[in-house]
């Protein structure tokens, strides 16, 4: 019993200071209450609910000798420290997702996308991670579409792999979105950025020729240049000459970031991928870890209101209600489909013992999950005014601090346009007005914690621009690695029809591949940014819904299996989150589809362009009759894409129904696990 | 060999997707000896290609 006492301390420790965030009206509340509710529940989730899972529903093994013992080669297949793997596994699933969905949630106020992580991860997206990782540590690290088709037959698989590549697809445009939104118009983020390339060839190039290998050495010296770009960057930027020479529009920046990703994902990795991907990866680490010791020290009180009156819907970042729209808003952080992907890639050929699993699986998405808090946070600690003068469409605030002063203080928020143009001024940018994205937020944010930390106000300047820096990298990165991944989800896909596509026959099929893989995300990235609601606001929500479409495919395998292995008592553990997950993304589909609300639904709001149109007439935003037609026939391909998120998901749910109910009458276990001696299954 | 430092060096190594060299030498030593095993150079190649070769899902979003 007494073993318990310090879990029974944390758990009462988390629910008082739960109480505080849930209670607090009026008061200002400071943020670390909400990170010392969050650690403490996540301690002790970890402690009861992923040993329970680990030792009851999936009776691990320590014994069983994992891919990394049985097919043990020095390479893929690696016996691990788990300390090092927990490393690995984290830096893979941390990306740009929880960090710009909390910020978005923000708008509803901070204690609904508190609770949503908080339940969401500890329910739902650790155990998504720690189920593939299981399902696919037994079966030879094999990945989630080839798991499917194992367990749940050969159209699943397929089914559920063209829904992963529209979701990279999404996914891709996306986070190219944001880095339009925060580099549009900003010289200094511009150039900086800019710098990353020159920068990392070089890298390369060492790397390569002078001191292969060195990660370390390269990655010290590459971030000098990085500091030096950021610091040299604000004189650039007030150059009358190379200011405006880095001055790029939306659409302009829309179209080089189509170009880079072409060119960037065929040429050799150890060229700009590789040393990039150093680069972003441990600046990543080093920002999260700064930004958590940041808001320890600083103790900054929030300033968002615990609920805004925006809950039910219309607010200006994006529309639709709490339910379901704050759940698929949040998606990266309480639970995220994308992550089955990386928990069924290199993390469960590395893993050394099944009884690692809990850690990996679980516990770095815990992490995540702590991430997401930390963005929240962010968001909230910020001027609400702020906040939603960063994050509303220009088409609602105008574009210039008078305009946004006033509507965004009719929203209920009061701000006084110098205080605008004085953040501005501060971050060393011309506006801060209608920067929607969550980056932009994030790193004013960053730059109020790091400065109170380190330099004062006279660096806040200096810590935007190294924020953006820091998020721009790693989506670039993602971008890159994406489209390759992509290229070889297409051509997997296409080789089912036409088997010459296969790799390795010449050029051609990588080349076609690839290219329309950057095509299908620079369409919708191209609608995101000449879209009159900024793109975000349109973007983002179907992103979400195919996300958490994709989680609830990874749990709906999970139960199968779990029904498969006979051990279908504990299938709650996975259906229960499935259910929730499907009536969030089903509900959310669904009015994004149908609802008579045009700011909600893509259906309603087609038809209303699309009749003012044929009257003649033209509606704000667009300006021309061609852009009233562009309006109209990008919401029918959104409405299209939603479609088809739906039947991906749908089918899916049949496929796990019938194969439970098979398993269900089958009077031994089904699954098709490595068996614990003999040959590889087939 | 184990200490604190030596297990953050090998876990910044593995987040960018390069693995234990010395674990490499070890298991060609115990599982195939006289077989030769790839040099360090070439070995940082071979799983530099590897990562990024596409099949591994990159990372996340």
């Amino acid at each position: 019993m007494i073993r318990h006492l310090p879990w029974l301390l944390t758990a009462i420790v988390g629910a008082v200071a739960l109480w505080v965030v849930a209670v607090s009206r009026g008061e200002s509340v400071n943020a670390l209450w909400i990170v010392v509710a969050a650690v403490s529940c996540f301690l002790v989730a970890y402690r009861y609910y992923a040993l329970f899972i680990a030792r009851h529903v999936m009776a691990l093994d320590p014994a069983r000798p994992t891919p990394a013992i049985r097919r043990a080669d020095g390479l893929d297949y690696v016996a691990t420290d788990r300390t090092v793997l927990f490393g690995h596994h984290f830096a893979a699933i941390a990306g740009a997702g929880p960090l710009v969905g909390p910020v978005l949630a923000a708008q509803m106020g901070y204690l609904p996308g508190t609770l949503w992580i908080i339940a969401g991860v500890v329910l739902a997206g650790a155990v998504q991670d720690v189920m593939v990782l299981f399902i696919s540590m037994r079966r030879d690290g094999k990945s989630l579409g080839e798991l499917i088709r194992m367990e749940m037959g050969q159209v699943a698989g397929t089914i559920a792999l063209v829904g992963a590549f529209m979701i990279m697809v999404i996914i891709l445009a996306v986070l190219a979105l944001i880095v339009v939104k925060a580099l549009a118009e900003s010289p200094w983020g511009m150039f900086t950025v800019a710098a990353t390339v020159p920068l990392a060839v070089a890298m390369g190039a060492y790397t390569r020729w002078v001191r292969p290998g060195r990660i370390g050495e390269v990655s010290l010296l590459g971030l000098i240049g990085l500091l030096a770009a950021i610091v040299y960057g604000q004189s650039v930027a007030a150059s009358p000459v190379w200011g405006p020479a880095f001055t790029f529009t939306p659409v302009q920046l829309c179209w080089i970031l189509i170009g880079y990703g072409a060119v960037a994902s065929v040429l050799p990795v150890w060229l700009l991928l590789a040393p990039r991907d150093y680069l972003s990866t441990f600046l990543k680490i080093g920002a999260i870890a700064a930004l958590a010791i940041g808001i320890v020290i600083m103790a900054p009180a929030l300033k968002m209101p615990a609920v805004t009156p925006f809950v039910n819907g219309n607010g200006p970042v994006w529309a639709g209600g709490l339910f379901p729209f704050l759940f698929i808003t949040i998606a990266c952080g309480a639970v995220s489909g994308f992550h089955a992907l990386i928990s069924s890639g290199t993390t469960p050929k590395l893993i050394a013992s099944e009884a690692h699993a809990p850690l990996i699986g679980y516990g770095a998405m815990l992490m995540e999950a702590f991430v997401a808090i930390m963005a929240l946070v962010g968001a909230s600690i910020l001027d609400p005014g702020i906040y939603f003068t960063m994050n509303s469409p220009a088409a609602l605030i105008g574009t210039d601090p008078a305009s946004a002063a006033a509507a965004v203080t009719a929203m209920g928020f009061p701000i006084a346009p110098d205080l605008i143009a004085q953040t501005a001024r501060d971050v060393g940018e011309h506006t801060i007005i209608s920067r929607a994205g969550g980056a932009p937020t994030l790193a004013v944010a960053m730059a109020e914690i790091f400065s109170h930390v380190v330099g004062g106000p006279a660096m806040k300047a200096f810590w935007y621009h190294f924020a953006i820096l820091f998020e721009a990298l790693f989506i670039l990165t993602a971008v890159d690695a994406g489209t390759r991944a992509g290229r070889f989800m297409l051509q997997d896909l296409i080789a089912l029809a036409v088997p010459s596509f296969k790799d390795g026959k010449g050029h051609a099929p990588g080349v076609i591949a690839t290219a329309l893989t950057v095509a299908a995300w620079g369409f919708f990235l191209y609608q995101g940014v000449t879209d009159p609601l900024g793109g975000v606001n349109t973007l983002w929500p179907v992103f979400g819904i195919s996300n958490q479409m994709l989680a609830a495919i990874a749990l709906m395998l999970g139960t199968a299996v779990l029904f498969r292995m006979k051990r279908a008592r504990f299938a709650w553990v996975t259906a229960l989150p499935t259910a929730w997950l499907l009536a969030c993304t089903l509900t959310a589909g669904w009015l994004k589809l149908f609802s008579a609300d045009p700011k909600v639904g893509f259906l309603a709001h087609a038809t209303r362009f699309d009749s003012a149109a044929t009257a003649g007439e033209l509606l704000a935003p667009a300006k021309s009759m061609a852009q009233m037609r562009q309006i109209v026939f990008n919401d029918r391909i959104d409405a299209a894409l939603v479609a088809l998120f739906l039947a991906v998901v749908l089918a899916l749910l049949v496929f796990t129904v019938r194969t439970c109910l098979a398993a269900r009458r089958s009077p031994v276990p089904l699954a098709r696990e490595i068996p614990l001696r003999g040959e590889a299954v087939a | 060999m184990t200490g604190p430092i030596d297990t953050l060096r090998r876990m910044a190594r593995l987040m960018v997707g390069m693995p234990d060299y010395d674990a490499y030498l070890r298991h060609m030593a115990d599982h195939h000896p006289g077989a030769r095993a790839m040099s360090r150079t070439e070995f940082s190649r071979d799983r530099q290609a590897a990562r990024y070769g596409g099949r591994n899902g990159g990372r996340c979003c």
